[in-house]
C-alpha cells in the first residue's frame, strides 16, 4: 500500500470502489485486486467488479438515461463543461498517479492531462451540434419535408484499453455521454503497460462532484477478459465503444452482441488517441447515435 | 405469359361512405416491352460474363407463371473467390482513379439506366412478381436517382467527413434480397463505387436476372473490368462471401435481408476487424388517430402493407387504430380492400402481384394458419386467382393480441394485423414493444403530436401521414434487431469508408 511515511506521519491511503448511480459501492462480491507501481511495489487495493456489479450498474444506467437523452442540449454541454471543471481542480492528482503508477515523466503526465481535460471542453461544446452536423434537412426528389436526427442508443458500455488510461477514457466515454447516452465504464485493473484503476477512481470522483446526474457515468474497476462476455450478452446494452483491445476481448465482445445486435464500434480504423483531428471530430461520435428520418408531406391542401 | 384466363376482369360493387360505385371492368393492359434476355447467364467476373467453376446452373422463374426465363450459373466457392479476387486486383486503380473521372461513370450508368429502364422495369416484375406499375413508378426511378445521387459524391467526400481523412475501405461483400432486386443492388454499388471500392455483388437466388442486365450496363458504361463483380447462387454463395470475409480477404460486409442470416453474419465475423452493415426485419407499426384525414389513412394503410405484396421490410404491418373509430376505419379499408386488382404482374392495372417464390408462399400461409389458430379474425380481399404462379390475397386480422404470433414476427407478405390503442402513450408504448425498428407511421392532423410521436417512436425510418417514400438523399436503415448502418445520402457513405486516415 502506499503507506508512505512523510515526515512521520502515516498517509491516508484511499480504499478504491466502484462507481455506480452516483455512489461509491464496493463489489458485491467483496473481491478486491492489488494495483502495483510502476516500480512493482503494492499501491492500493483495486474493487474487482463482478458480473452482479454490472447488472446493478446496467439497471441505474437505464433508469437515468431517458431524462438525460431528454435534456436540452445546452443544459447536456453545460453539464460537461462543469465536469472539464472538476477535472481541471485534480490535475495534480492525475498526474501523479500516472507518474507512480504508469512510470511517466513529469511532463509526459502533465502533457497526458492536459489533452483529456481540452478534450472533456470540446466535447461539452459538441452537444448541441451534433444534430447539425451528423443530421439535417435532406432535399429528397418529391413533396416532403424530410429530416434526418441523430438520437441516443441508451446505455453504451465503454470498454477501455490498457493503454492511456485518462486520455483513452475521455476520448471513448465523452462522445457516448455527449450524445445523451448514459455509460457504464469497464476499467481494467490487471493490464499491461498501464491499467490504472486509481486513475479512473479518481476521474469518478471528479464526476461525482460535478453535475453529470447520478446513473449516467458509471464506473466498474475489473478484470476486462471476465466482463466482456456479459457485456456482450446484456439486453439492455444498446452499444459497446472501445478502441485498441486484445483480439480476445473484441471477439467477445462482438460474437455476444450478434445475439441482440447491439451496436459495437471498436474504432479499428482510428488513429492513436493523440490524434486531435480525429478524437475531437463527430466521427467519435457517430457511432454511438441511430440516425432517425422523418418525413412528412409538404403541401398546400 | 398465361393470363388469358384473366383478361378482363371485373371489380367488385364498392360501397365508400354511403355511396355505391357500380361494378365495371378493366381491359387488359399489358406491358409490351420485352427485354433483350440472354438464354444463359454465366457469372459476371473481372467485366465479362464467364463459366462458373463449379459447372452448376439452375434456371429462374417468372413467379406468376412458373415458367423458367433463363439459366443462371450457381456460384461455389471457387467462383466466390475468383470474384473477390478479380475486385481485389481492381481495387487500388478504381481508388486511385480521380474522384471527378469515377464520377463520370456512375453518372452514365445513371443515365444508361434511364434509358434502358422500361426494360429492366419488365424484367424485374417477370422475375419477382412486383406489379410492372411498382417497378415502372418505384424501383427505376430511385435505381437511376441512386447513382445519379452517389455519382456526385465521389469528388465530395473530404467535404462529407470533414477533418477525417476518409479513405475507401477497399472490397466490399454485398448480399442483396428478393423483394426489390436492382434497388438492392443499386443502395449496395452506388455508394461504395462512389467512396473508391471495389465490390462482390450477391443478388438473391430468385431473383438474379436484373442484376445481370445491370453488368451489362456497366460493362457498356466503361465501368473497369472487375470494379464490380456479380455472382449468382444460392445461400452458400452467400455464405462464401462471409467466410472469406473472416479472412479477410474482404473488407467489408452488406447484408440486406433477414435477421436471423443477420445474426449470424454478424458472428461470423466476429473479431475480425470487418466492417459490417445489416438491413434486417422489421414488424412496423403504423398508427391511426381519430384525428386523421381518414381515406388517406386508408391509403397509407394499403400502400404499407400491400406495396410489393407486403414483401418490403419496413412494411406497416402492424396497424393501431386509435380505439374510437376502429370500426369506421376498419369498414373503409375492407371497401379499399374490394377493389384492389390481383394478378399479372405485367398488367399496368395491377395493384397486387405474384409472391415471390414457393417457399415464400408456404411461409405466409403459415402465419395465416397460426392467426386462424390464435383467435384473430381474417377478412379476405374477394378476388380471382390466376391457376398457375405463386398468389396470396391480402388479409387482414382484427382482434389480434399482442402476444399473438401475427403480432411478433415478421411475415413477409400481404398481411396486416390489427390492434387498436386509447392514448397516444398507449400507442407509443405497444407500438415500441417490439424487438424490431426499422420504420413507423402516423396519421393524425396534429402537428405537434406527429412530431412527439416522431421523437418517441424507436424507428430508422418515421413517416407522418404517408408511409413507404424512399429518395437516395434520406437516409434508410433500422433501430434495434433490424440491423445497423444507414443508406441513403451523406449518413449512408460512412459505411464505404475508413476515417482518421486509415490503419
Amino acid at each position: 500500500m502506499s503507506a508512505t511515511q512523510t515526515g512521520g506521519r502515516i498517509e491516508v491511503a484511499k480504499t478504491l470502489k466502484l462507481y455506480v448511480n452516483g455512489a461509491f459501492p464496493r463489489s458485491e462480491s467483496g473481491r478486491t485486486v492489488l494495483v502495483l507501481d510502476a516500480k512493482k511495489r503494492a499501491f492500493a487495493h483495486a474493487s474487482h467488479a463482478s458480473r452482479k456489479d454490472l447488472r446493478d450498474a446496467v439497471e441505474a444506467a437505464s433508469a437515468a438515461q431517458p431524462k438525460w437523452a431528454a435534456a436540452t442540449a445546452y443544459n447536456r454541454g453545460q453539464v460537461l463543461y462543469r465536469l472539464a471543471e472538476m477535472l481541471e481542480a485534480r490535475r495534480a492528482e492525475f498526474a501523479s498517479l500516472m507518474v507512480s503508477i504508469e512510470g511517466r515523466t513529469k511532463a509526459e503526465a502533465a502533457k497526458e492531462v492536459d489533452r483529456a481535460i481540452d478534450r472533456c471542453v470540446c466535447f461539452a461544446g459538441w452537444t448541441d451540434k451534433i444534430a447539425a452536423v451528423l443530421g439535417g434537412k435532406q432535399p429528397v426528389a418529391g413533396p416532403y419535408f424530410v429530416f434526418t436526427m441523430p438520437e441516443a442508443m441508451g446505455t453504451v458500455a465503454v470498454v477501455m484499453p490498457d493503454e492511456r488510461p485518462l486520455l483513452s477514457l475521455v476520448s471513448l466515454l465523452l462522445p457516448v455521454v455527449a450524445a445523451g447516452n448514459s455509460a457504464i465504464v469497464i476499467a481494467p485493473v490487471a493490464g499491461k503497460p498501464a491499467a490504472n484503476a486509481p486513475l479512473a477512481i479518481a476521474f469518478a470522483e471528479a464526476v461525482a462532484t460535478s453535475d453529470v446526474p447520478a446513473g449516467i457515468i458509471n464506473i466498474l474497476t475489473g478484470a476486462r477478459a471476465e466482463l466482456c462476455p456479459w457485456i456482450a450478452s446484456h439486453r439492455e446494452i444498446a452499444g459497446v465503444a472501445g478502441a485498441r483491445l486484445p483480439a480476445a476481448d473484441a471477439k467477445a465482445l462482438e460474437l455476444g452482441a450478434a445475439e441482440n445486435l447491439k451496436r459495437v464500434h471498436l474504432f479499428h480504423d482510428a488513429p492513436a488517441f493523440d490524434d486531435d483531428a480525429f478524437w475531437h471530430s463527430p466521427f467519435a461520435i457517430q457511432p454511438f447515435v441511430d440516425l432517425k428520418t422523418v418525413w412528412h408531406p409538404s403541401a398546400m391542401f | 405469359m398465361g393470363f388469358a384466363d384473366s383478361a378482363v376482369r371485373d371489380s367488385p360493387a364498392v360501397t365508400l361512405t354511403g355511396v355505391t360505385i357500380a361494378p365495371f371492368s378493366y381491359a387488359p393492359a399489358p406491358e409490351s416491352v420485352r427485354p433483350t434476355l440472354r438464354s444463359e447467364y454465366g457469372l459476371f467476373i473481372g467485366g465479362r460474363f464467364v463459366e462458373p467453376k463449379s459447372g452448376a446452373a439452375f434456371k429462374t422463374i417468372n413467379p406468376a407463371t412458373e415458367e423458367a426465363i433463363a439459366t443462371v450459373a450457381d456460384a461455389g466457392e471457387a467462383d466466390v473467390a475468383r470474384a473477390v479476387d478479380a475486385a481485389r486486383k481492381a481495387q487500388p486503380k478504381w481508388a486511385k482513379t480521380k474522384p471527378a473521372e469515377r464520377a463520370k461513370i456512375l453518372f452514365r450508368i445513371a443515365r444508361r439506366i434511364q434509358e434502358r429502364s422500361r426494360e429492366l422495369a419488365v424484367l424485374e416484375s417477370m422475375n419477382g412478381g412486383k406489379p410492372i406499375k411498382e417497378s415502372r413508378d418505384e424501383d427505376l426511378p430511385l435505381v437511376a436517382q441512386h447513382f445519379f445521387h452517389h455519382a456526385g459524391w465521389c469528388d465530395k467526400l473530404d467535404y462529407a467527413f470533414a477533418g477525417a481523412k476518409p479513405q475507401p475501405v477497399g472490397v466490399c461483400g454485398q448480399i442483396i434480397p428478393w423483394n426489390f432486386p436492382l434497388l438492392m443492388a443499386a443502395w449496395k454499388l452506388a455508394p461504395a463505387l462512389a467512396c473508391g471500392n471495389t465490390c462482390v455483388l450477391k443478388p438473391a437466388e430468385t431473383t438474379p436476372l436484373t442484376a445481370l442486365m445491370l453488368g451489362e450496363i456497366l460493362q457498356e458504361c466503361g465501368l473497369p473490368d472487375g470494379v464490380v463483380n456479380i455472382v449468382t447462387g444460392g445461400p452458400d454463395a452467400g455464405r462464401a462471401i462471409t467466410a472469406l470475409a473472416a479472412k479477410g480477404k474482404v473488407d467489408k460486409v452488406a447484408f440486406t435481408g433477414s435477421t436471423e442470416v443477420g445474426k449470424a453474419i454478424a458472428k461470423a465475423l466476429a473479431g475480425s476487424g470487418v466492417k459490417l452493415t445489416l438491413e434486417l426485419g422489421g414488424k412496423s407499426p403504423n398508427i391511426v388517430f381519430a384525428d386523421a384525414a381518414l381515406d388517406q389513412a386508408v391509403e397509407g394503410v394499403v400502400s404499407g402493407i400491400w406495396f410489393n405484396q407486403g414483401h418490403v421490410c419496413c412494411a406497416g404491418s402492424r396497424l393501431f387504430v386509435e380505439e374510437s373509430i376502429h370500426e369506421d376505419f376498419i369498414d373503409r379499408l375492407r371497401n379499399r380492400m374490394r377493389s384492389l386488382r390481383v394478378g399479372d404482374p405485367l398488367d399496368k392495372n395491377t395493384d397486387v402481384g405474384a409472391i415471390n417464390s414457393k417457399a415464400q408462399l408456404a411461409t405466409i400461409q403459415r402465419y395465416l394458419k397460426a392467426g386462424s389458430d390464435e383467435g384473430a379474425e381474417k377478412f379476405e380481399a374477394a378476388c380471382d386467382l390466376p391457376k398457375k404462379g405463386f398468389w396470396c390475397r391480402p388479409c387482414i386480422f382484427t382482434g389480434v393480441q399482442p402476444s399473438h404470433t401475427i403480432a411478433r414476427e415478421e411475415i413477409f407478405g400481404p398481411v396486416l394485423s390489427v390492434m387498436t390503442f386509447r392514448t397516444p402513450e398507449e400507442a407509443v408504448q405497444r407500438a415500441n414493444n417490439t424487438t424490431y425498428g426499422l420504420s413507423a407511421g402516423v396519421w393524425t392532423e396534429k402537428a405537434a403530436r406527429a412530431l412527439e410521436m416522431a421523437n418517441r417512436l424507436n424507428a430508422g425510418v418515421v413517416w407522418l401521414n404517408t408511409f413507404n417514400r424512399f429518395d437516395a438523399s434520406a437516409p434508410f436503415g433500422g433501430y434495434k434487431e433490424s440491423g445497423f448502418g444507414r443508406e441513403g445520402g451523406r449518413q449512408g457513405l460512412s459505411a464505404y469508408v475508413k476515417l482518421g486516415g486509415g490503419r
